[in-house]
């Protein structure tokens, strides 16, 4: 597939996203949570351009508000499972010995699990909130992030430049920092990449079980399951917040592999 | 050989205790007391000293640890706070369902994945082999959560072909299998691609054309064959994912399997039956890994062990 064109869209397809999670109570028609049980379940209107809920909420003032919901809990996750698994992976694949067989043993374990399990099971004994959410997200995402930093360091700390820095007396905090980080900011950043849409997804599980953020505050996996039980009369209930989260993931899906092809290929 | 398994098994023992200890370490993640949430404010004092000490929750946690794993070893898993059965009954009765789904599924994730990947190899750089692998990255964004009612709006409901939800025949199956199928697909066309477009470039291949071979033997004898190979660990780890996926998937379509049971556990705070679900479906997936790691090294030796 030529990545350029595709690279572009799915940057513009982020762009988009961002601007309505920044913006949405300027974008927003209405408040997301403004009950109106007069005017429920209703198809478009130039009054609710996406139709209303159960509730008579507008759909699309909960849709662009959903897309905070989704870009908080994705970036956080991302943010704080990188930090993690950096911190975790240099030690690992810097200093090697103990330290790294006991860590790296522990990611195996974290990774034995199918990833969306430990998350759902860490959510329903914890309880549903975007503060657990994003806690059982990290606790699962940062493992992947520490075995790709300790892998990369293994592959360079024996090459000449890091041996020279060594030489020099830098002692191993700035050997990783100065000298090895650098290096390793490509792939960290395609990680990061599909991360974010991998957390975005699991968030709309979570919330779609119901173990997610807590109503009435909007979130596309939330509006999914809000509009299961209304298949049959109001398919639109699902229809939109559906079609936010796929053309989402499948924006950060080009991004991701549009930098892959640029920044591997160097 | 041997080295190999008794290399393979000293991995995935301790990867097992972990996972268990894992398990048995959740009811004890619970904010304030497991009892209180299970049974709500209102219960008496009385049923829930009767709880915590059927759970053995007033036990100490060393003691809880020992009598958790033995209970495991003996296929005892606690029995079930609502269902008035042993989780271990609870399980037994709902797997065949979350396997056929599983099974299934894969079906239809190597039904779609083969011909599209070959075809796509065979077209390199064409407009099929973009269209291809757009196709692919769409199924990877489309979460079964929404690909689940999707399907339902205009094959159930629209159309009327197929049954809403449940079980029962043929005709049950098509619809969540095909939810649960789409992704895996999607990643075995990017795969089954790659692998392909690795082996056509191969020695072999040009000494199979150079000695006259039609086009068509040449991939189907000797491409697809060898690419086969990488392609058949993902597609048997992938079952573990499918299980975990299946979660989701029997939700939507009210499939009778494990993945419901263990939605309905979480939401009535059965947490007995939380911890026997999640046992049995990070315990399958750790099997299934480990068979097919075997498996990958039988039929290919110069697979070793952590290189």
């Amino acid at each position: 597939m030529e990545s350029k064109p595709w690279f572009y869209i799915g940057l513009a397809i982020l762009i988009l996203l961002l601007v309505s999670a920044l913006f949405a109570p300027v974008l927003a028609p209405y408040d997301p949570t403004r009950q109106n049980l007069d005017n429920d379940l209703r198809t478009s209107s130039k009054a609710n351009p996406l139709g209303t809920d159960k509730l008579g909420r507008d759909i699309l003032s909960r849709v662009l508000y959903g897309s905070r919901i989704s870009l908080l809990v994705g970036g956080t996750t991302v943010v704080i499972s990188l930090a993690i698994g950096l911190a975790i992976g240099s030690i690992s694949g810097y200093f090697g010995g103990r330290a790294d067989q006991w860590l790296m043993r522990l990611v195996d374990i974290l990774m034995a699990f199918p990833g969306i399990l430990l998350a759902i099971a860490f959510t329903a004994v914890l309880g549903p909130g975007l503060d657990h959410v994003i806690l059982a997200l990290c606790l699962i995402g940062w493992t992947s992030y520490a075995r790709l930093v300790r892998g990369e360091i293994l592959a360079l700390r024996e090459r000449e430049f890091v041996q020279a820095a060594r030489a020099l007396g830098c002692k191993p905090g700035r050997v990783i920092a100065r000298h090895l980080l650098p290096n390793l900011l490509s792939p960290l950043l395609i990680q990061a990449t599909f991360g974010l849409a991998a957390a975005i997804i699991a968030e709309g599980s979570l919330s779609f079980l119901g173990l997610g953020v807590e109503p009435p505050t909007p979130s596309w996996g939330s509006m999914l399951n809000d509009g299961r039980q209304f298949l049959l009369v109001a398919p639109h209930l699902t229809t939109y917040p559906g079609i936010a989260i796929m053309v989402t993931v499948f924006g950060l899906n080009l991004v991701g592999d549009g930098l892959q092809d640029r920044l591997q290929a160097r | 050989m041997k080295r190999y398994l008794l290399q393979r098994l000293l991995f995935f023992l301790p990867t097992l205790w972990g996972a268990l200890t894992l398990v048995f370490l959740l009811i004890h993640l619970v904010p304030g007391d497991p009892i209180e949430v299970m049974l709500g404010e209102t219960a008496s004092a009385a049923d829930k000293e009767e709880l915590r000490r059927s759970l053995g929750l007033d036990q100490p946690l060393m003691l809880q640890y020992q009598r958790f794993f033995t209970g495991v070893l003996s296929g005892d898993l606690g029995s079930s706070l609502y269902e008035q059965s042993r989780v271990s009954d609870l399980i037994r009765a709902r797997l065949p369902a979350t396997i056929e789904l599983t099974l299934c599924a894969m079906a239809v994730a190597v039904a779609i994945s083969f011909p599209v990947a070959t075809f796509a190899a065979v077209n390199n750089g064409s407009w099929i082999d973009r269209g291809a692998l757009l196709f692919s990255l769409l199924g990877l964004s489309l979460p079964n959560f929404w690909l689940g009612p999707l399907l339902m709006i205009v094959f159930a409901i629209q159309l009327g072909w197929t049954p809403v939800s449940g079980r029962g025949g043929l005709e049950h199956l098509l619809l969540p299998s095909l939810t649960l199928g789409v992704g895996m697909a999607a990643i075995l066309i990017r795969m089954l691609r790659a692998s392909l477009l690795q082996a056509i470039n191969a020695d072999y291949i040009r000494s199979a054309r150079a000695k006259g071979l039609s086009e068509k033997a040449v991939w189907l004898k000797h491409t697809l064959r060898n690419a086969l190979l990488p392609v058949i660990t993902i597609v048997s780890l992938q079952f573990g994912s499918l299980l975990a996926g299946s979660i989701i998937t029997e939700t939507v379509f009210s499939w009778p399997g494990i993945g419901r049971l263990t939605v309905q556990a979480i939401q009535t705070r059965d947490y007995p039956l939380v911890q026997g679900c999640v046992l049995i479906i990070a315990t399958s997936y750790l099997l299934v890994s480990l068979l097919t790691d075997i498996f990958y090294h039988l039929v290919d030796p110069r697979i070793t062990y952590g290189k």
